[in-house]
């Protein structure tokens, strides 16, 4: 009845066994269910079906016409190093393959990682708790925006400053207008979130929440002094959207006194992949664990005493909310968590301290570099930045990028001002700094 | 079959109130209780919080379900019960000797609308 | 599989690395030049581990997991079929995976896009489909995000109820609560079907659409459909179809002829991406011709789990046009083979034919319990089926084998069921204190829940 198909096992005469269990004569009549009129008899618009290796052929064959540009850009998505160990280990079949770990004592192995992860988390982000992961960065900002309002039960507005990454408030944007909650913009100065800003639309009033980033869509680590005070005296939520990799060495959230805190786990060693998979994560106070969103993994014990993971606090969950839910999050992004794990454990304290010495180093020589070109100006000289950072090109910005990705770069992404703005990873080395710059010189 | 106390209020959602001078002492019933399982959190507002009759105060949490608490009568929370928050446990214990919170009255007329003891009775079916 | 007790954190030790990284100049600024009111304090209390360390703890913690490559994994509504070898090297070719989210002209990318649109397009009978939802729930969301949109765009303002069967997955209704609609429940009829009587007089101009999971989550496909989708049409409304349970439909039924005007898909059920224990999935959402002005929706970062298309994209190509018919019908054989087979021991509530998935209410003797059930299933070597769910019975287990599952593990896992059968009437305490043979016991989920201990430094009080 059909030729061998690697992923179908039944054989014609198993079908007929199985048929005459059931009781039926032919596969359709266990589609007698079905309105006659809604059984699809057409031909499929697919095309033949491919043997492994002309699946491959078909892949390579597309692979092979994008550019392989060497990247020098970032705006959300930072190019660092994967060690080997990592693929290695999650593509492991028994983590790969497995669901979510409901059955907990065949889920060990998830529940146990996620815990690490959710420790990892908190230990960078100095928070109390962390949940299992979420989507991406921008989600759990979105997530955060959420949390705000319904900790604040009878304010609706959330500020959202401006150095944000545009599509961290393009989805916290998207949420709220469908979620009813007014977004208010904070705006910058210097490059930095404006304080006097933030002051002014506080006094406005109905503020439940106000999120900013740790080191913004400009590279600047931001300084957040007087910030928690401000927010706190109105009883609002205060969200920290960060770099994980660079809390390894700037202030974390809790040091700026922030209740929440999210970012995209990408820099901690996700390849870059067009941009995901990746992972999101969302830590916060105690004081808000049972409104934290999403999945969250705890200890306890089994019958014989022994230390056990589960999912826990689950009451907060949509699929026991359901319409009184304020989060629709059902799965995280667990392998991506495993991934991140993995990598924080091969990096450790000093390894992350490394990372980030080697991007400022390799960031700050390119910015004087660039500068000697005369092709750009400063635009913020007197602000710390750690791997990213933005000029002012004194050349159409469409003009530099061409001729960067001529030489095989990609680079000089230009902002919503017109900057331009270039990344430096501790995979880049002086050599590809020296060869960029000398493209844009000749 | 569930506990009940003659002399109570009862709200349809399971909430019992004692009265006490301009005071209402409210818990969850012992029906609310056995139908929850183990509770494993109590959630209470803060002193001081005002409630009209039927918003949302609380909720109680066990491993798989989730409640909403409503206040019975209209007022402002006076006490909460810290010993319920910090031991959840207690709620399975006795539910009507763990009250949740008390609350200043606003309008004692709407104890009218609770049911009394019989009547609630024949609502649980019990 | 074994017990392993120890934590990462367990195993550092001052001083030792998992990593290797270039040197830095030493005449050159580094962290220590970030000004000091921008510093964090203290290091973080990461691990220092040497790399094969790393490896012998992932992989010791792998072992105490059960994965679709490990054995039958009947999980209902989640669609557990194979994972394709081929597909994670595809996922992992460089040319792909070095691509950044905001580079332009690639051509090759553009391809899978348009490629994977059409296949879907194709197999749905939707126009077309957005790619940027990272999950099913996501994908709810954001079909729920078009159809307002839809109706705000033509200044239908008070369209904001959406109707969810009581049947609905969990995700339904909060999907729609996040996205600020109200949800009006319909009922399920005797025959475990969207009641069409209790339908109706809840249609008026307030209501926005329907969402609809068709197979639903009994496993039976809603006849109805066309009446269904005439009523909501003419009241105003849109259909939004559910799917989680689209496995038994590949090849046979196209939910865009069904009526539904916008859908979401689970690439990591029916188009076989591993569920990575729960994550990264991938939910685009398709849409029938009058709400692709609406797809531009942007509800996560960048283009979509680009990884994850890829490797759904290469699972349709191996399925191809030939292969695609049976799908569907493999999945929903082998589903009506176990209940058959299975239903003199177990309840069976709902005896008509099931598509990929059907509902037991428990065993029909015994004091056994759909959760002893589901634990002693695990001493066997067997994933759990999902219970508990769908809310309508109490004692609810789903079942549901895909297409990739041979007779011969059928026929096992029905072995199996029947012997648990006669152990609840045998030996009721083995089913109530299993498992026995896995490398924890049942655990003490209250405590969990009452001392929540949710990082390695809550436990070990240091």
């Amino acid at each position: 009845m059909m030729a061998g198909f690697q992923y179908f096992p039944q054989t014609a005469p198993d079908i007929q066994a199985m048929l005459d269990r059931i009781g039926v004569k032919s596969l359709d009549d266990l589609y007698s269910d079905v309105p006659a009129g809604f059984l699809y008899k057409g031909e499929y618009d697919l095309p033949d079906a491919m043997t492994e290796q002309e699946v491959r052929d078909f892949f390579e064959g597309l692979a092979a016409k994008n550019p392989r540009l060497t990247v020098f850009a970032g705006a959300g998505a930072y190019d660092h190093y994967t060690p080997a160990v990592i693929p290695y280990i999650t593509q492991r079949s028994e983590f790969l393959t497995a669901y979510i770990p409901y059955q907990c004592e065949i889920s060990q192995g998830t529940l146990r990682y996620i815990f690490e992860y959710q420790s990892m988390i908190c230990t960078l982000t100095g928070m109390d708790v962390s949940n299992a992961s979420m989507y991406d960065g921008p989600t759990a900002a979105a997530e955060a925006m959420r949390m705000s309002v319904a900790q604040a039960k009878k304010k609706n507005t959330v500020l959202v400053s401006n150095t944000l990454l545009p599509q961290v408030r393009g989805v916290i944007a998207t949420y709220a207008r469908y979620y009813g909650v007014t977004i208010k913009e904070i705006e910058p100065y210097a490059g930095q979130t404006s304080i006097c800003s933030l002051e002014k639309l506080m006094q406005e009033g109905d503020v439940a929440g106000v999120i900013v980033p740790s080191v913004n869509r400009f590279g600047i680590i931001e300084d957040l002094t007087g910030f928690a005070d401000m927010i706190h005296a109105d009883k609002a939520l205060f969200t920290i959207y960060c770099d994980p990799s660079a809390l390894a060495v700037v202030k974390t959230p809790a040091e700026w006194g922030a209740d929440v805190a999210v970012g995209d786990g990408q820099p901690l060693g996700i390849p870059l992949c067009y941009g995901g998979p990746y992972v999101g994560f969302m830590a916060c106070r105690k004081d808000y664990m049972r409104k934290l969103p999403g999945r969250i993994v705890g200890q306890t014990a089994d019958k014989e005493e022994r230390r056990a993971f589960v999912l826990t606090l689950q009451a907060r969950e949509q699929h026991i909310r359901r319409e009184k839910a304020t989060s629709n999050i059902c799965s995280n992004e667990s392998l991506m968590a495993l991934w991140v794990t993995v990598y924080l454990s091969l990096m450790g304290p000093e390894g992350m301290k490394q990372v980030n010495d080697l991007c400022w180093q390799r960031s700050h020589y390119l910015y004087s570099r660039l500068l000697e070109t005369g092709k750009f100006q400063a635009v913020f000289p007197d602000a710390p930045f750690l791997k990213e950072f933005v000029l002012k090109p004194l050349v159409p910005a469409s003009d530099l990028q061409k001729t960067l990705s001529d030489a095989g770069f990609f680079a000089a992404l230009e902002t919503e001002e017109g900057y331009v703005s270039f990344c430096v990873t501790e995979k880049r080395s002086m050599a590809q700094i020296d060869t960029l710059v000398n493209a844009l010189k000749s | 079959m569930s506990k009940i106390i003659e002399g109570l209020r009862y709200s349809d959602t399971h909430e019992w109130v004692k009265v006490e001078g301009d005071i209402a002492v409210i818990g969850v019933t012992d029906f609310a209780q056995k139908e929850m399982g183990e509770i494993t959190y109590v959630d209470c507002p803060d002193v001081d919080d005002e409630f009209a009759k039927g918003e949302e105060f609380g909720a109680l949490e066990s491993v798989k379900a989730s409640s909403d608490l409503y206040c019975p009568v209209s007022g402002t929370v006076v006490e909460v019960n810290d010993a319920v928050v910090d031991g959840p446990e207690l709620v399975n214990a006795d539910a009507f000797e763990n009250w949740i919170i008390k609350v200043r009255m606003s309008d004692a007329s709407e104890l009218d609308s609770l049911m009394d003891a019989a009547a609630y009775r024949a609502m649980t079916g019990e | 599989m074994k017990y392993y007790d120890k934590l990462i954190f367990e195993l550092s030790k001052e001083g030792r690395v998992g990593y290797s990284l270039p040197s830095k100049c030493d005449r050159c600024a580094g962290t220590e030049a970030i000004p000091a009111g921008l510093k964090r304090a203290e290091p973080a209390r990461l691990p220092q581990v040497s790399e094969l360390d790393v490896v012998r703890h992932y992989t010791n913690l792998s072992q105490m997991n059960f994965g679709v490559d490990t054995g039958f994994y009947p999980l209902g509504s989640c669609t557990m079929k194979y994972n394709p070898k081929i597909n994670e090297e595809i996922a992992a070719m460089p040319s792909f995976a070095a691509l950044h989210p905001l580079q332009k002209d690639l051509p090759g990318v553009q391809a899978v896009y348009d490629g994977l649109d059409k296949a879907l397009a194709a197999i749905t009978g939707m126009k077309h489909f957005t790619f940027k939802p990272c999950a099913g729930a996501h994908g709810e969301l954001t079909g729920l995000m078009i159809i307002r949109e839809y109706h705000m765009s033509r200044g239908d303002l008070k369209r904001t109820r959406i109707i969810v069967p009581d049947s609905a997955h969990g995700t339904n209704p909060a999907s729609a609560a996040v996205c600020g609609l109200e949800i009006v429940q319909v009922k399920s009829n005797a025959d475990g079907l969207v009641d069409v009587s209790d339908l109706k007089p809840l249609l008026d101009d307030t209501i926005a659409g329907i969402m609809m999971t068709n197979p639903n989550t009994l496993g039976l496909f809603e006849k109805d459909i066309r009446e269904i989708a005439q009523l909501v049409h003419d009241a105003g409304g849109l259909l939004y179809y559910d799917g989680a349970n689209m496995n038994p439909l590949i090849g046979t039924v196209r939910p865009g002829d069904m009526g539904f005007d916008v859908m979401h898909l689970n690439l990591h059920k029916s188009f076989s991406t591993p569920h990575g224990g729960g994550g990264p999935g991938s939910g685009p959402v398709g849409v029938c011709e009058k709400l692709v002005p609406y797809l531009g929706v942007n509800v996560s970062g960048f283009n979509g789990n680009f990884g994850v298309m890829l490797r759904a994209y290469a699972y349709i190509l191996m399925l191809g046009r030939q292969n695609v018919k049976l799908c569907g019908k493999l999945a929903t054989l082998g589903a009506n083979y176990i209940k058959e087979s299975l239903k003199d021991v177990y309840e069976l509530p709902l005896p008509q034919v099931c598509k990929h998935e059907f509902v037991f209410d428990g065993l029909k003797s015994g004091t056994a319990t759909t959760l002893d059930v589901a634990k002693r299933l695990l001493d066997y070597g067997y994933h759990a089926p999902t219970i508990y769910f769908p809310l309508l019975f109490h004692q609810a287990i789903m079942i549901e084998p895909t297409e990739t599952e041979s007779k011969e593990t059928l026929d096992a896992f029905i072995d199996v069921m029947r012997r648990i059968a006669e152990e609840s009437v045998s030996d009721p305490e083995i089913l109530h204190n299993a498992p026995h043979d896995t490398p924890i016991s049942r655990p003490d989920e209250t405590a969990a829940a009452r001392n929540p201990i949710l990082k390695y430094w809550d436990a070990c009080g240091c």
